[in-house]
């Protein structure tokens, strides 16, 4: 069976941002897998000790993403695939998605797994882009995933419960939390995976599409209107007060 | 004509409100634009919410019925729909259903998409949709160079408009096509019917909530609210309440007319998912706490005794 799995590279979530023109300041950015991924990379490899076959992490973006990449070998992907994009516009999902839907295609990969979004942009496209463009299916929100031969049984979130899904290979499936419990890079893992080779591909090798879209600027976060803290003398008297406060001042309740 | 078109939802027989507010939006660019607005509603009983529609500016209502939502289906009749009446945007809900559609549809119709915007906004004849980015670290400024523009639109993010449209009903293209991906069985958990993402107060507990067996404090206050129950990861992880409740980076992104936040200390992941929230509460013990720093109203003081309180006093004004 062959996994192919997709590793965004992001600014961890602590890390401040500051604001370019049309992207980010890169400089002291520390970058991380954005962490949703780490389940789809667990999965893969889950998947692969139970079928057999082969698991490959595929990142889109400049150099620096092969950080990401090095960390997938690290837990314990097979092969290591950059496809290389040096002023990667993070916003463009249909871009990204047709360069690896198209290497997918290339792989005759059986299952595609993704995170359910990517916490830099939040977009949840990528994915159930490939699918599309793949002809394939896809379920988003996966908490458990059974293969048996050319069909997937998956269990999935759904609003208010769960659902049971199925159908046959090839599929796209997003992980969300519950899935699995992502394992930490052994020592050992990490040694190695310093050594291991990363396929750069070119993205014009893989018939690039044009931008879509057009990023016409980034600003700062609207500014909170000014907090109060409201004082009483207790209890009662700040349920009163806010009571009035939502109601009178804010009028949301 | 700029036409606008927009993907209305129906869920459990019921017109969601995102409906609505995507509806008025389109019709703020359509007026801009020059066009109309025309909404499609895929599910039983459609027309019947066309009223709803044209009172926030839908000149027409196409309906069509798909039997129970599957991606595939819905992505199918979606871009039919749209290639056969053109329009120069569409506007989907960034909601469970939409986010599970949308990828297709943009790929369907061969149009650039932003997804979860907050804003829209019309610029020299195109939209510009404005998105949170990086944990609300950020707002991004996009627009799309396709002849259609698409956007997925972030629940509770639009005014309700007060223009009216004609709100005529057509029958949409119905063909669901083939799907490859079929239910063969759903497990609801019960709970409350409100949706964290679409709820317009959510009332949430954290660590401080010291246990599972106080939730059911929090929840008399959002039942009394008709609000939804929400939690940090703190009060997931540590087993008091299910996943599903969890707001934040790792959990889901809401955007409330009103966040009640109690014993939450307000992390920057937590807020990731809620600091959109147009006015915030929090009840929080200690005054250094960061949540403060975005809290519209604080309140200082053991939740546990201003919790009851709080239900007592809206029980009184409430009636
Ligand atoms: C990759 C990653 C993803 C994450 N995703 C999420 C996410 O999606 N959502 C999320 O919430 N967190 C997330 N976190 C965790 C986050 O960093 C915080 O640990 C978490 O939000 C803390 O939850 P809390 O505020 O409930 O708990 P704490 O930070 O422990 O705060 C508890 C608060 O309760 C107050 N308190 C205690 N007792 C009382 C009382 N009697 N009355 C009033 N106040 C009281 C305390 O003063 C304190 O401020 C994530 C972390 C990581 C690393």
């Amino acid at each position: 069976m062959k996994v192919v799995v997709l590793v965004k590279q992001v600014p961890d979530t602590e890390t401040n941002i500051k604001l370019g023109d049309k992207s980010i300041n890169e400089a002291g950015i520390k970058w991380i897998i954005s962490p949703y991924d780490e389940f789809a990379i667990e999965e893969g490899i889950k998947l692969r000790e139970k079928n057999g076959g082969e698991v490959i992490a595929v990142s889109v973006g400049p150099d620096r993403v092969q950080d990401v990449l090095r960390t997938s070998y690290a837990m314990g992907v097979d092969k290591a695939v950059h496809i290389k994009v040096d002023d990667y516009n993070t916003f463009d999902s249909l871009f990204t998605s047709q360069l690896i839907a198209n290497f997918a295609k290339a792989e005759a990969a059986d299952i595609i797994l993704a995170g359910r979004q990517a916490i830099d942009t939040d977009s949840s496209q990528v994915p159930v882009q490939i699918a599309e463009e793949l002809g394939a299916g896809h379920v988003v929100l996966a908490i458990k995933i059974e293969i048996n031969g050319t069909s997937a049984k998956i269990t999935r979130e759904v609003e208010g419960g769960t659902a049971t899904v199925e159908t046959s290979l090839p599929v796209v499936v997003t992980a969300t939390k519950g899935l699995n419990e992502p394992r930490y890079p052994s020592l050992k893992g990490i040694m190695s995976a310093k050594k291991k080779p990363i396929d750069v591909k070119q993205a014009a090798d893989l018939g690039a599409p044009a931008s879509r879209i057009e990023v016409v600027g980034l600003e700062p976060p609207p500014p909170r209107i000014a907090g109060r803290k409201l004082e009483a003398a207790d209890a009662a008297g700040f349920a009163s007060q806010l009571v009035k406060a939502l109601r009178e001042e804010a009028k949301v309740i | 004509m700029s036409n606008v078109f927009v993907v209305g939802e129906i869920k459990d027989g019921e017109l969601k409100k995102i409906s609505r507010e995507l509806t008025s939006a389109a019709r703020k660019i359509a007026d801009t634009l020059g066009g109309q607005v025309e909404v499609l509603l895929i599910g039983a009983g459609a027309e019947k919410f066309a009223g709803d529609l044209g009172a926030v500016g839908a000149d027409k209502v196409l309906t069509a019925d798909a039997g129970d939502f599957n991606a595939e289906a819905y992505a199918n009749i979606i871009s039919e729909n749209v290639k056969a009446k053109k329009p120069s945007v569409v506007l989907m809900p960034h909601t469970g259903y939409g986010k599970d559609y949308s990828p297709r549809v943009a790929v369907k119709i061969g149009a650039g998409i932003v997804a979860d915007v907050v804003g829209l906004s019309v610029d020299g004849g195109k939209v510009i949709g404005k998105k949170p980015i990086y944990s609300g670290k950020a707002y991004a400024n996009i627009k799309v160079t396709t002849d259609i523009q698409a956007f997925t639109v972030r629940p509770n993010s639009q005014e309700l408009g007060s223009k009216a449209g004609a709100g005529a009903v057509e029958a949409a293209a119905a063909g669901a096509g083939d799907v490859k991906v079929k239910v063969t069985g759903t497990e609801l958990s019960g709970g409350s019917k409100i949706q964290l993402t679409e709820a317009s107060i959510i009332v949430s507990g954290g660590r401080g909530m010291k246990g599972p067996e106080n939730f059911p404090m929090l929840q008399s206050l959002a039942d009394l609210l008709g609000a939804a129950l929400g939690a940090s990861r703190a009060a997931v992880d540590s087993g008091w309440i299910s996943h599903s409740h969890q707001v934040g980076q790792t959990g889901k992104t809401v955007s409330p007319n009103c966040y009640i936040a109690c014993g939450i200390s307000g992390s920057i992941q937590h807020m990731a998912g809620m600091g959109s929230s147009k006015y915030i509460v929090a009840v929080n013990k200690d005054p250094e706490a960061p949540i403060f720093k975005v809290a519209t109203y604080g309140v200082v003081a053991d939740l546990f005794e201003v919790v009851p309180a709080l239900t007592a006093e809206f029980k009184k004004v409430l009636g």
